[in-house]
């Protein structure tokens, strides 16, 4: 028997595409989705299952299928996707999974990315409902978008063969869909699927663009995109998922949702099998039967649980050949891949584990069951809508109403589909009231030819018998028996059961396995499901790809980055970087065979001999302006900064309100109502941002504005002996004369030809300069210095140099030698520590006990004794030339070690416990096995007199 | 994420805002006249309730600046945003901010 | 298709027959423990265990270990900056080490070790340092470079030539995972076992106090005396205190986890990025396991944002770019207790009677054994054990905090 139909679907036979699955070659149409056309090709065994190895089928026909897991290999290896939601093209190669994927190998060369979208009214689901809300919605003049994640419109009308109005459903929804599309405003999208609901009507949808093209996709398009909607008013039209009945061996391929084998005929034209036996609890089963039989399919038997079988349709059964058989039941299935045989036998004789009397044995290669229907309430309950138990359904829904989430159609739970679309009409037409728009042309009502009156069913969990072959999760392998074990352990909540079972972990996160278990539970300890409560449906609805939500957040955009104007320079001449923050600052620059010491040696050498500079751009520069400026920067640094006379320079240090150190630099005062402050490069951010919260929240009543110029300036400073000369070369417009340019004063005049403000500053011990022009001219005003400096050996270094120079002299760098436990006094910085001040943000702090011990951790210089050793950054400090064992008394840590060329020698700086009282001492570091003896000093260690500053 | 409405600009995303946990809580007059206990009160201790809190918000990739909100931490509603320096707007009886 | 091979999942282990009755409350006890997550079910286990006191109830809200117990990523690791951290955290080590033997229990503890990765050359530093210093307290910790990161982690991106390179990763060998809810649950059957009362869906509303001293608390399962409460209430540990006007130094913050399907065994170790802001591991069935970072304002709603979640992936995959194709199957939070410091409080209260266990925000899952056994000792014995000692409330007034925040990296 041919298993595709001659006619009948959406697909195109006329057009054939090759794929393979499990290494077998085979062919299907456009339209198909992998399950169709496996189906189409009597494939029914998909994969097996996790735990247990027993193969496994299709289940259902859409994203809720628990089943149909496979791994895609080509084009480009997928784990984990289900069968019946990969579109089928040309080239696919895919084959079954054991419940666990693979990852590709090679990273993903495909492009995804996200959209930002407003709307009014976001409508999920293009059912009947959801078509008709968006239409009614987009008639008032809201702006609509509408989300399904299939890939045309029409919902649960696909699956069926219905005619609306007398015409067949499709054209109904097509006219419906165009007037969505030429109404401006409106966005239809499909292939879409809202997969997360948070607050304040922000939703999450996940658009598939060119999955479906396989091979064919373009590069150049985005994969997937992530639609990141924020709405007023939502309408949820998102159907509802049939619901199997657990029976032992439920399991075996071959056994499908009937709704499922409907869609499959319908859409797909494409038959399940030859044979089936139909299983059920109510009455949409029947229209599967029929439809079955009709094209040609043996049905030879419809098993309803139900005690009496529906008039009507049990007649137009007959007409068929189908035999209904009401009060029976399914009680097992045989097979040793696909299913062959059902057992079928009365309810009301079983009792307990095993089936009473002898069931009859129909041989099938198919059944089709059918247990109800669930109403979709992900997404109201991420939403933070509260749930219902409808016992007569059975099943959660609704629970309250929303005042921005409204439900409509079958996902209420109504399974007539004129009452569906009329709910949809009522929720377009609240959701358009909501946001302010008055309903226009009301959408028709349809009138439906379909057979299948709505009754409601039986609700029937499970069918007693071999408790351990009753799958419930047939992903997760979790059967009955599981269940009765958890609640014999004595748990109760459903939540524990979940954890206990695993069921609902799955792929599929329980959507046709959570209620069933639910009930099983319910009926073990002898509750009410009304009082269960059901456990919290999460996002996301269906799966979502990491590349997808990453989108375009990927290698350079993962997070900006910024270079100095005179960046171009330092590639160009062969600089390594260093990230610090977001910055690329130049590390250091190697010549050809150096490596960082040699190069570091040599750039310190040069530049404390004659001159070097370096690019000192990233520091941070915030501009202070007001009459209170001086009284807000006298709160925010622990030193005086009123004081400041125009024209000069300090340095200050900034503490948190706990008093350990935050951030440190100069303050230059520009005028009488003008300062510009310096901050570290990575904390310049955090620094403005702590100004303006005091600011704004403690002190609004201060006239002062900060603003950052960070970008606006390039710094360059110009350090060493050498450095007046240069300076004098480039700047004849300006006394270089110690007497009339004085150490921490500034001078604006012209540099190179720019105007430059020139600040006497020197975080080396050396003569220097800090050059600083508007962006535009920084690397003009570079080249100029490099040029001018040429024969005094110009060196440009970077900031290996910067740390080694500064660190010769002592000065500590924010975030190297402090750690958030460190203050001022403890770094040796009494001295910038006002005494008179009355109050700065952390003073209080250095009253407290902790901060007046004695054993504190303090900053020093550590010499190692043998000169030629050089400690590692980060060793510990021990008291004692052996090591006790662990826990070892620690005293301390070198934050800085480098080797030096001025002293000849390596030395390192340290915090270590009393450190300023045991300068002499003789103390131990251990590196790797052995201890070295290290000779603790004051923290300065070149130039102690201070003699080179001024040249 | 949640829609802030700043009450410069009107509604932005969350992802717009820095958060500065809550608000009207003072610098000291004279922080060197406070206990070790009162200084470490207002330095560490703050209150956290779970229901309406008042709290800071800064619309750091927006006007940048400081406001303050009342937010219900359970469901994380907004009930009220305010500008500095302006009274905590009046709340129904149940959305009364702990202290 | 039936492979012959077994089956991905079939060797997991089951969870027994048994696991604990749902009694009563009784009108007092000896102790109560308010809050059955991991802490107040190991607090219980221990009291039971090594002081022999068994007359305790654990209340708890919900149902039992349904916080932040069931919600973490089970990080398990003792290479802390500080000695006071590592004394607790190493001691906590080591217990898990005998847990699975001590509770009866499969936890599926696994010593798969732990990366933390350094993206600047600050990170560098503080990691040789953290390093160092673990090694002197007798933790095991190695520094690797890039190349070590790859043998160690071979799907870990540790080409030079990405926004924030790998320079290198501190390795604890003996730090790894285990799985929160067989833990949970080992540790409620064996204090079951002991005589425990484990009440569920019994939240604390109030707390009596007569002359300094705790007497009873309030229940939504009516009044309950006990001479002695520890409180083990996680994110919810101000509204507690403040029931009897205590204060605390705390910010209950969402803080976000997600998982992928299952997937073939790609990741053997744990993972960890402060720079780029990621934790990765992959459990025993298959599944990615990661951590997000904390979202910023206050929240009781076990709930984050989702562009928390975006950030978290964007982070992923700088790092793992294999993961591209991995997908999101669920995504939920918690909520954390944060100290201004990143270390916790345990110990006494100004409360008699009352005891305190809170703030290890982030971190606390791997504590749980070290812990349950210190704070049941505290409250037997109405004094700290040396391991908590220093975790005392009186830090923040007298400044001798242990500030895990800027030393130690990630803190989970
Ligand atoms: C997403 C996430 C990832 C994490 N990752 C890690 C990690 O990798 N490694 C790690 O070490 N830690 C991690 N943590 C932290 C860790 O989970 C917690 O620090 C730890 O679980 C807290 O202790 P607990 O288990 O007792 O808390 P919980 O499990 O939260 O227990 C507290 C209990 O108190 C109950 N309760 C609260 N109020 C009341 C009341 N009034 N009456 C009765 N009961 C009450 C709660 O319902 C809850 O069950 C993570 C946390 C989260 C949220
Ligand atoms: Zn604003």
């Amino acid at each position: 028997m041919n298993l595709r139909k001659p006619t009948g679907g959406a697909i195109d036979r006329n057009t054939l595409l090759r794929f393979t699955f499990n290494g077998r070659a085979l062919t299907g149409h456009p339209g198909d989705t992998l399950a169709s056309a496996l189906l189409a090709n009597g494939v029914h065994e998909v994969g097996s299952s996790v735990k247990l190895g027993r193969p496994r089928g299709i289940v259902a026909a859409g994203s809720e299928d628990p089943t149909s897991l496979v791994q895609i290999e080509a084009p480009f290896p997928e784990p984990m996707l289900l069968a019946t939601t990969v579109e089928l093209y040309d080239g696919l190669e895919a084959r079954g999974l054991a419940g666990q994927g693979r990852l590709a190998s090679l990273p993903d060369p495909a492009r995804y990315d996200a959209k930002h979208e407003h709307c009014d009214v976001l409508v999920v689901g293009a059912g009947p409902a959801g078509l008709v809300a968006a239409l009614t919605a987009a008639r008032s003049g809201a702006r609509v978008v509408l989300v399904d994640e299939q890939n045309q419109a029409g919902g649960a009308l696909l699956g069926v063969e219905e005619y609306l109005d007398d015409r067949p459903s499709a054209e109904w929804v097509a006219d419906i869909v165009a007037e969505l599309r030429s109404t401006p405003g409106v966005l239809v999208l499909e292939r879409t699927t809202a997969f997360g609901m948070y607050q304040d009507g922000f939703v999450l949808a996940l658009q598939k663009r060119t999955d479906h093209l396989g091979f064919a996709a373009p590069a150049s398009v985005a994969r997937q995109r992530v639609w990141r909607i924020r709405t007023k008013q939502t309408v949820l039209a998102t159907g509802a998922h049939e619901r199997p009945v657990v029976f032992a061996d439920n399991d075996r391929p071959g056994i499908m949702l009937a709704s499922a084998a409907r869609t499959f005929l319908h859409r797909y034209g494409v038959l399940p099998g030859s044979r089936a036996v139909v299983f059920t609890t109510n009455d949409s089963a029947y229209c599967a039967a029929i439809d079955l039989a009709e094209s040609g399919v043996d049905v030879p038997l419809i098993v309803d649980a139900r005690p009496e079988a529906p008039a009507r349709l049990a007649t137009e059964c007959a007409a068929r050949g189908i035999e209904v058989r009401a009060g029976h039941v399914v009680t097992g299935t045989e097979g040793a891949g696909r299913v062959t045989d059902a057992h079928v036998a009365p309810l009301g004789d079983i009792k307990g584990r095993g089936v009473a009397g002898h069931p009859d044995t129909v041989v099938c290669d198919t059944v089709l069951v059918s247990g109800g229907w669930n109403p979709v309430v992900n997404l109201f309950s991420q939403a933070r809508g509260k749930l219902r138990y409808d016992a007569v359904l059975g099943s959660f829904v609704q629970g309250e109403e929303l005042s921005s989430v409204r439900v409509a159609g079958s996902a209420t739970g109504e399974l007539d589909l004129t009452s569906c679309v009329r709910q949809g009409r009522e929720a377009g037409e609240a959701a358009a009231i909501a946001t302010g728009f008055t309903p226009g042309g009301q959408v028709p009502l349809p009138v439906s030819d379909s057979r299948c009156t709505q009754r409601s069913g039986l609700v029937l969990w499970r069918v007693p018998g071999a408790e351990d072959a009753s799958f419930v999760d047939l992903q997760r392998d979790s059967t009955v028996a599981d269940v009765l074990r958890a609640t014999g352990a004595g748990l109760r909540s459903l939540e524990h059961i979940k954890r206990y079972t695993t069921i609902g972990t799955a792929h599929d996160q329980g959507k046709t396995s959570g209620m069933i278990a639910a009930g099983i539970v319910a009926e073990a300890l002898g509750v009410e499901l009304a009082d269960q409560r059901p456990t919290t449906f999460r996002p996301p609805y269906t799966s979502v790809s990491f590349a997808a939500l990453a989108g375009r957040d990927r290698g350079e955009l993962h997070d900006p980055v910024r270079v100095t104007a005179i960046h171009p320079w330092h590639v160009a001449h062969g600089a390594l970087f260093e990230d610090v923050g977001q910055w690329k600052r130049p590390w250091y620059y190697p010549r050809p065979g150096e490596d960082l010491h040699a190069a570091v040696l040599r750039e310190c050498r040069a530049t404390r001999e004659s001159v070097g500079l370096m690019d000192g751009s990233t520091l941070g520069k915030i501009d202070v302006q007001g009459s209170d400026a001086g009284k807000f920067l006298d709160m925010l640094y622990t030193n005086m900064m009123s004081t400041l006379k125009v024209g000069r320079i300090r340095y200050g240090v900034m503490c948190g309100v706990d008093g350990m150190v935050i951030d440190d630099g100069t303050v230059i005062r520009v005028g009488e109502e003008r300062y510009l402050v310096t901050t570290t490069t990575g904390n310049a951010a955090k620094i403005l941002d702590w100004m303006e919260e005091w600011l704004q929240t403690e002190w609004p009543h201060l006239d002062v504005h900060c603003t950052s110029v960070t970008e606006h300036w390039a710094t360059i400073p110009l350090v060493g002996p050498k450095s007046r000369d240069v300076l004098a070369a480039v700047a004849p417009g300006l006394n270089v004369s110690n007497e009339a340019f004085e150490f921490m004063t500034w001078r604006d005049t012209v540099v190179a030809g720019i105007p430059a403000r020139v600040c006497r500053i020197s975080f080396s011990g050396e003569l220097a300069y800090e050059i600083n022009v508007t962006a535009w001219h920084g690397l003009a005003v570079w080249e100029a210095l490099m040029a001018a400096g040429e024969q005094y050996g110009i060196t440009p270094y970077g900031t290996e140099t910067m740390h080694v120079l500064r660190a010769e002299k002592g000065y500590p760098i924010i975030g190297q030698e402090t750690d958030a436990t460190v203050t001022p006094q403890d770094l040796g910085m009494s001295w910038a520590v006002s005494k008179k001040k009355p109050d700065f943000i952390g003073k209080r702090s250095f009253a407290r006990a902790e901060n007046n011990r004695t054993d504190r951790k303090q900053l020093v210089g550590l010499l190692p004794v043998d000169p030629t050793v050089l400690l590692p950054e980060g060793s510990q400090i021990v008291e004692t030339d052996r090591l006790p064992e662990p826990p070892v008394r620690m005293l301390g840590h070198v934050t800085s070690s480098y080797p030096s060329a001025a002293l000849g020698r390596t030395f390192a700086l340290a915090l270590v416990r009393s450190g300023h009282e045991r300068i002499g001492e003789t103390l131990y570091v251990p590196v790797d096995d052995s201890l070295v003896p290290v000779t603790v000093t004051d923290s300065v260690l070149y130039d102690k007199e201070g003699a080179r500053r001024d040249g | 994420m949640q829609l802030i409405p700043c009450p410069w600009c009107g509604p932005r995303e969350e992802a717009e805002f820095h958060y500065g946990g809550q608000a009207h809580v003072a610098y000291p007059e004279d922080p060197s006249a406070l206990t070790d206990e009162e200084w470490a009160q207002y330095v560490f201790f703050r209150e956290n309730p779970s229901g309406p809190f008042a709290e800071r918000w800064s619309h750091s990739a927006g006007c940048r600046r400081w406001f303050n909100a009342v937010r219900d931490t359970r469901t994380h509603d907004l009930l009220a945003v305010y500008r500095v320096g302006e009274p905590m707007p009046e709340l129904g009886e149940k959305d009364q901010v702990a202290s | 298709m039936t492979s012959s091979v077994q089956p991905p999942g079939a060797h997991l282990p089951e969870h027994p027959d048994f696991l604990w009755e749902n009694p009563e409350p009784k009108a007092s006890y000896d102790v109560v423990v308010v809050g059955g997550g991991g802490h107040g079910l190991a607090t219980a286990y221990y009291l039971a265990k090594v002081h022999g006191i068994t007359n305790v109830a654990v209340l708890e809200k919900g149902w039992l270990a349904g916080g932040n117990m069931a919600r973490n990523t089970t990080i398990i690791r003792s290479n802390y900056l500080w000695d006071e951290s590592s004394g607790i955290y190493e001691h906590s080590l080591k217990l898990w080490e005998g847990l699975e033997e001590d509770l009866g229990y499969p936890i599926l503890f696994d010593q798969r070790g732990v990366l933390n990765l350094a993206h600047s050359l600050q990170d560098v530093r503080d990691s040789v340092r953290r390093v160092n210093a673990n090694r002197l307290n007798g933790i095991d910790a190695e520094w690797v470079d890039p190349a070590g990161v790859k043998e160690i982690c071979p799907i870990v991106n540790v080409s030079q030539d990405v926004r924030y390179p790998v320079l290198g990763a501190t390795y604890q060998p003996r730090a790894g995972i285990a799985k929160h809810d067989y833990v949970a649950w080992g540790y409620a059957r064996a204090a079951h076992a002991m005589g425990v009362d484990l009440i569920q869906n019994c939240e604390v509303t109030g707390m009596e106090t007569s002359g300094g001293r705790i007497t009873a608390v309030e229940t939504s399962r009516g009044r309950i005396a006990a001479g002695k409460v520890a409180l083990c209430a996680a994110g919810h540990s101000s509204v507690l205190a403040k029931m009897v006007g205590l204060r605390l130094p705390l910010a209950s913050h969402p803080l976000q986890a997600l998982v992928s399907e299952l997937l073939e065994p790609v990741h053997p170790t744990v993972v960890m990025s402060n720079a780029v802001h990621v934790y990765v591991s992959q459990a025993h069935k298959g599944e990615l396991v990661m951590g997000a970072g904390i979202d910023s304002y206050n929240g009781y709603g076990q709930r984050g944002s989702f562009h928390i979640i975006e950030q978290q992936m964007s982070a992923a995959l700088e790092l793992f770019p294999i993961f591209a194709r991995a997908h999101l199957l669920r995504t939920w939070a918690g909520i954390v207790d944060v100290s201004p410091d990143a270390s916790p409080i345990v110990g006494l209260t100004p409360v008699g009677g009352l005891y305190l266990n809170c703030g290890w925000g982030t971190g606390g899952f791997k504590a749980t054994p070290g812990v349950g056994d210190c704070f049941a000792h505290t409250i037997a014995h109405d004094k700290p054990h040396a391991f908590n000692e220093p975790f005392t409330l009186e830090r923040f007034t007298t400044g001798a905090l242990v500030d895990e925040h800027g030393a130690a990296a990630v803190a989970h």
